[in-house]
């Protein structure tokens, strides 16, 4: 079994009017089986309200399944017993960069967690300038997060997370409140995360930059896993990713244009490079 | 209906040790009908500029003019001035506070002194142009998707029938699909009645599609301000400051240093592809 | 920008004071507080200045910049010394048309405004010196005897000091809010008292959903970093007294026992 596992998870909740009557039910997570292997950068994509966000909130703990199950490494999410190692090991980072630091000084917002699971003080500091670190924001330690961009902010969340020394990683939008630079320091930090530290990595996102790298894709659509595969698999498939409100980079749909009109390139082109070099070979085939 | 920035400075916490020198003598003239992206990344001082527009700040020094007149002129009607130069705030959804989304879009022309009526065939005439169908105009704007929200709260500045919409950053936190219908949306609004729109964003991708003059603002100062294609040619500069231009500039440079005959300076994707095809075709 | 208001905020430098346990400082400025009504003659105040002045010099925050961070306050200080003025009845002084200037008055309002502006000047030194998050750490631990009680010192605590953190986030978003508003046409200035207040009605709906959704947020956020309130709970800056304390209690103590013996017997 891997590290996060979901069997025929469904999630769903009850829709009430102004009254407090059931106005009827609503499934945001219908059926989804995941695997992620330890040490993989997992990607799920999805529009808004395609039932992402609600998945991520079960790994840790803070949903909890209407049918099936959810382990995080071995560990059923429902088991009481075994709630504060679920959300110790399954570290969660979340969307709105100002809502989720809770002190007024940078290391001490890191230290919030490892404080609320009782590490010794000595350690916590340890713990604490090693995150930091990792996100590259140490020497912004003693800065107010007020005082931060909105990259930086999330970045000192993510140490927050790592300062508890989880298994893996569950971003949950991380940059969709972010300018363009903010997106380029999270997924880098978040890159140097899996890469480094080994860190699981399931990042939550509608940017389809931000997963070029991974192993692994899923996309959901209305609560299901819709597709999944390679980056390159899933980026093959132009015509049903617009489908399910999606887009692909520049690179890939001019890539996927020029296909269509004839010209020989292979499927799901992911970067310049890879698009000038088919196309060089194409023009060299026709001479 | 042409706005004039003369000279506009803007300095705030001048009166501390941390005063920030906004906006550095800007000189911009923005004629009527253009459709014209405000690109820089945060910080550059692209917010506080739209701000100044409709005078909801004052420039330290310098002044700006709205079809002629100082807007800081001592009798001028500042609130004639806002209907007439709307303002969409980023997340415009966290303003909405009536109970209904037709109420929440009658404010701004409620406030405009108008009679009922024809504050109500405005919010009705606005909630259309944003696309937003009529089972939605008597439910709560809290109960609606994101996206939905957003058209409600543009809807809400269109209601006041501006003659130059500024929107500050409309796609932010959109999926790419929500983000490609609201900007279709202002387009098919700017084509049918000729207002001008000044978009705000840090996405040059984004922009390139629909705008056609670019204004890149760092640091407070206006960076360029030209035809999209000939800002792009900037490209080398523009990532110096943070900025990117679009994949496309990125792919047709690379080819051309491969020594494939096609032109640079493309924009979108469409002419992309057509340069690439006629390069290709001629090889044949 | 309403994120640099500076009113008593904590100003970073290097000083005695600032390193102090942030327990003495709240002692210290109870215990000063409560001196400045104790003492009621001239020698007690004469006293209690050189205690304020020995801190402020201590501190190393410029005189300038606590000053300046105060001026809203004057306005109070001011009214409240011209009540005293003109509404204390006894022995007149000066009597111009119906205002009338006593003995008693000018003695009341000198020793108001003394009283006030010491009290001022001598807890936002506290607020100056000692950062928002080390003062709630002071409180929760100076109160932890209250929990015997059942009152819950340590959400008290934390309640704070989340409330510290999301003031400026608030206030910047009312800014925002309000221009929205403002550019839809609001108008939160002209009107009588009645039409104002509902005018406040577009600004402070979005600003109660929005300060809920970041409630539920945080919420959210700090179950997920295991927050699960005080029990078991470690500190990553726990409060121990070094030597410095010790003296600075030392000279509180010396302080406060003169300022009682003034006041009972000058």
């Amino acid at each position: 079994m891997g590290i996060i596992k979901t069997d025929r998870l469904v999630f769903e909740y009850i829709r009430r009017d102004e009254e407090g009557n059931v106005e009827g039910i609503t499934r945001a997570v219908d059926e989804v089986d995941l695997d992620v292997q330890k040490g993989e950068f997992v990607a799920i994509l999805g529009h808004n309200g395609s039932g992402k966000s609600t998945l991520a909130k079960h790994i840790n703990a803070i949903l909890y399944p209407t049918e099936g199950s959810v382990w995080v490494d071995g560990m059923d999410t429902r088991e009481d017993k075994d709630l504060w190692n679920i959300r110790q090991e399954a570290g969660m980072v979340f969307q709105n960069p100002d809502n989720q630091i809770i002190g007024q000084v940078v290391e001490e917002d890191v230290g919030f967690g490892p404080e609320n699971m009782g590490v010794p003080t000595d350690e916590i500091w340890e713990r604490v300038e090693e995150s930091l670190k990792a996100v590259g924001m140490y020497q912004y330690r003693k800065f107010s997060p007020n005082k931060l961009s909105g990259g930086q902010k999330q970045r000192v969340s993510i140490a927050g997370v790592i300062a508890m020394h989880p298994k893996c990683i569950i971003l949950d939008e991380p940059t969709a409140m972010l300018d363009p630079n903010g997106r380029r320091e999270v997924v880098r930090a978040v890159r140097a995360l899996n890469d480094v530290e080994g860190i699981t990595v399931l990042l939550i996102t509608h940017y389809m930059e931000e997963i070029i790298h991974a192993d692994k894709v899923f996309v959901m659509d209305k609560g299901k896993v819709a597709m999944q595969g390679t980056p390159r698999e899933i980026f093959s498939q132009v015509e049903k990713l617009k489908q399910l409100r999606l887009d692909v980079p520049q690179v890939t749909l001019l890539a996927h244009e020029l296909k269509k009109s004839g010209v020989d390139l292979p499927a799901g082109i992911l970067t310049v490079e890879e698009l000038t070099q088919a196309l060089e070979h194409a023009q060299k085939h026709k001479h | 209906m042409s706005i004039i920035l003369d000279h506009v400075n803007y300095i705030y916490g001048s009166d501390t040790s941390l005063a920030v020198h906004a906006l550095k003598d800007i000189n911009l003239l923005i004629p009527d009908g253009q459709f014209i992206g405000l690109i820089g990344h945060t910080g550059s001082g692209k917010s506080t500029l739209v701000q100044h527009l409709n005078g909801l700040i004052k420039p330290s020094s310098g002044s700006i003019y709205f079809n002629g007149e100082d807007i800081h002129a001592q009798d001028y009607d500042k609130k004639k001035l806002r209907s007439k130069v709307g303002l969409v705030f980023q997340y415009p959804e966290h303003q909405l506070f009536e109970i209904d989304v037709f109420s929440d879009v009658c404010f701004g022309p409620k406030n405009l002194g108008l009679s009922r009526q024809e504050t109500e065939l405005r919010a009705y005439a606005a909630l259309k142009q944003v696309g937003l169908e009529d089972d939605y105009f008597y439910q709560s704007p809290f109960d609606l998707s994101g996206g939905q929200k957003r058209r409600v709260a543009i809807a809400g500045v269109l209601a006041m029938k501006p003659e130059i919409l500024v929107l500050d950053e409309p796609t932010a936190g959109l999926d790419p699909k929500g983000r490609d219908e609201i900007l279709d949306q202002i387009a098919k609004l700017k084509e049918e009645t000729g207002i001008t729109v000044i978009l705000v964003s840090h996405s040059m991708e984004d922009v390139a599609k629909y705008v056609e003059r670019i204004i890149v603002m760092n640091q407070g100062s206006v960076m360029f301000d030209d035809m999209p294609r000939e800002v792009f040619k900037h490209y080398k500069e523009l990532e110096e400051v943070g900025l990117a231009a679009p994949q496309v500039t990125y792919i047709m440079q690379a080819l051309s240093k491969k020594g494939m005959p096609v032109r640079t300076d493309v924009t979108t994707i469409a002419e992309a592809k057509e340069e690439i095809l006629r390069v290709l075709g001629s090889g044949r | 920008m309403l994120r640099d208001i500076t009113l008593g905020q904590y100003y970073q430098t290097d000083s005695v004071i600032h390193k102090l346990d942030p327990r003495v400082k709240l002692i210290a400025t109870i215990c000063f507080i409560i001196s400045l009504f104790v003492v009621k003659s001239w020698v007690g105040y004469a006293i209690a200045a050189i205690f304020l002045a020995v801190s402020i010099k201590l501190s190393k925050v410029p005189f300038k910049y606590m000053i300046k961070g105060m001026r809203a306050i004057v306005f109070i200080l001011l009214i409240t010394v011209v009540f005293n003025l003109f509404l204390t009845p006894g022995e007149v002084l000066v009597s111009v048309w119906k205002i009338r200037i006593t003995k008693e008055g000018l003695q009341t309002a000198v020793t108001m405004a003394v009283r006030l502006s010491f009290l001022i000047v001598g807890s936002s030194i506290m607020t100056l010196t000692t950062t928002p998050n080390s003062l709630t750490d002071a409180m929760e631990k100076l109160m932890k005897p209250l929990k015997v009680f059942k009152v819950p010192v340590h959400e008290v605590a934390m309640m704070m000091s989340i409330a510290l953190r999301f003031i400026p986030i608030l206030l910047e978003e009312t800014d925002k809010i309000m221009k929205a508003q403002i550019a839809r046409g609001a108008d939160f200035e002209s009107g009588n008292l009645i039409k104002k207040a509902k005018a406040m009605v577009p600004l402070l709906v979005p600003l109660f959903i929005s300060a809920f959704r970041r409630a539920n947020d945080l919420a959210m956020a700090m179950e997920a970093r295991c927050y699960r309130g005080g029990e078991h709970r470690t500190k990553m800056k726990p409060l121990k007294y070094a030597g410095r304390d010790r003296i600075a209690y030392g000279v509180l103590a010396a302080y406060f026992a003169v300022c009682i013996v003034i006041g009972i017997y000058l």
